[in-house]
């Protein structure tokens, strides 16, 4: 497990190989919920990378203590534990944002990309791997979540960054946004999209035929 | 995973030590941030309501509030000052029965449900200490959300000079669109109330006639989130609302000190 290769292998294979959204179809509900602007998708990106990296990191540390009965509520605690300090951070220091994020910072809870990796990978590897792979994991989530978050603000309000790039017709401009891109439903359409070109630029993940 | 932690006492163990250093971690952020994530919220507040203040000054926002901005609280029921209380909370006192009236159906047109009886206002002054704005807090539910926002109204009680909606959850792009500037600049010149001093606020469907006096344009795609602006200001100007408090204003009553 400690050969650079590899440390880089579980670093970078989520991003695009193996990537929770778009191959494991993890973490979609909040994809939707949060990637109106890029902003948000950004600072919910970070947020979500430092809660799995951390998690992984923490419960990759205690993993040989946890009694298997319990494991799962351990885990639980421990990331519940660090999405609320997530929370209480970004309401100290980016109030502006954190009323934008309401409630999905909370989500981050449930997301399933956290618990997925902490179950699936921490409890089985040594710390600093498992670390990696929180990163890694959450760089892939936040990869769909830049995409489709620039894609929905660019055409839904014509900008970037809440940077007017294509001058709205509403205030004056020659460009007529697309209400539906600013609507949760969107997000389906592109992230389906995405799937779609990965799995023609990876034939191998597509499942065989049943 | 050996089957040697599976014992009882262990499983205790294990799971208490994490409880407590998540526990002892979760505390220790939410104490030693709250004083940041109170500042924070007074200075939003503090920020829209600069937003209509309209003032053109260099000075930073909290001189702003210690030399140019007054805050008064006001009996709604009678539309005097009350005592100042710098403590005081609206959304909280709105919700406590002591320090609110539930309104009756015909009385709760901006579907609030409860009343603070004390609003907070700010008077705005320019440097010489001449009163420039009144600035009145409303609040009223659209389609998702109750959406808060400030009113800035010239002294004489019934021009609106601008509004901001500072807390809202409609729609991006639809509903929300009552946060936007240029939909916002429709209301800056428009009167209060009608000759017979009732509120007139309208928000036409569609394009509002250039020379009305008391309608604006609707917001395409959100029809009732327009009809929750127009509610909340029929409200809000009412008997319930601030009706009493702008009819002593229109009287010259802060003119007199």
């Amino acid at each position: 497990m400690a050969k650079p290769g590899e440390l880089r292998e579980v670093l970078t294979s989520p991003v695009v190989n193996n990537n929770p959204i778009a191959l494991q179809i993890l973490g979609v509900c909040s994809a939707l919920a949060v990637t109106t602007t890029l902003e948000t998708a950004v600072v919910m990106t970070l947020a979500v990378i430092f809660v799995t990296a951390f998690s992984n990191l923490f419960i990759s540390m205690i993993r040989n203590f946890i009694p298997n009965s319990v494991r799962i509520i351990v885990q639980m605690a421990i990331i519940a534990s660090l999405v609320i300090v997530v929370d209480q951070v970004l309401r100290a220091y980016a109030y502006g944002l954190s009323t934008q994020l309401s409630v999905y910072v909370g989500l981050i809870i449930t997301n399933c990309i956290v618990m997925g990796r902490a179950e699936a990978f921490a409890m089985k590897n040594k710390p600093f791997p498992s670390f990696m792979d929180g990163i890694g994991n959450g760089l892939g989530y936040g990869f769909i979540l830049v995409l489709v978050g620039g894609f929905r603000e660019l055409f839904g309000a014509g900008a970037l960054f809440g940077i007017e790039i294509l001058p709205l017709t509403s205030n004056g401009g020659w460009y007529q946004s697309n209400g539906l891109l600013l609507l949760p439903p969107s997000a389906f359409f592109i992230i389906g999209g995405i799937i779609w070109a990965i799995r023609v630029a990876r034939p191998d993940q597509v499942e065989p035929k049943e | 995973m050996s089957n040697q932690q599976e014992t009882f006492g262990k499983t205790m163990i294990v799971v208490l030590a994490v409880c407590l250093v998540c526990s002892i971690i979760v505390a220790g952020a939410a104490v030693g941030l709250r004083p940041l994530q109170i500042k924070n919220k007074e200075i939003d507040k503090q920020s829209n309501i600069l937003a209509v203040a309209g003032l053109e000054t260099e000075k930073s926002v909290s001189e702003i509030f210690s030399s140019n901005i007054q805050t008064k609280l006001v009996d709604l029921s009678t539309g005097e000052f009350a005592a100042d209380d710098p403590s005081y909370d609206q959304r909280a006192a709105a919700k406590d029965p002591a320090t609110s009236i539930k309104l009756t159906a015909e009385q709760n047109v901006a579907k609030i449900g409860r009343r603070a009886n004390l609003a907070t206002v700010y008077l705005v002054s320019d440097d010489n200490g001449q009163l420039q704005r009144i600035i009145l807090p409303v609040h009223g539910a659209g389609l998702w959300s109750t959406m808060y926002a400030f009113v800035a109204i010239q002294p004489d009680g019934n021009t609106i000079d601008a509004i901001t909606y500072y807390d809202q959850g409609e729609t991006p792009g639809l509903g929300g669109e009552v946060q936007n500037p240029r939909w916002r600049s429709h209301f800056v010149g428009k009167e209060l109330f009608d000759e017979n001093g009732s509120p007139a606020i309208k928000i036409t469907k569609g394009q509002a006639p250039a020379d009305s006096k008391h309608e604006i344009d609707g917001l395409s795609g959100a029809t009732l989130t327009s009809v929750g602006v127009e509610h909340t200001f029929t409200f809000w100007l009412g008997e319930q609302g601030f009706g009493p408090f702008l009819t002593k204003v229109r009287e010259g009553a802060l003119n007199n000190g």
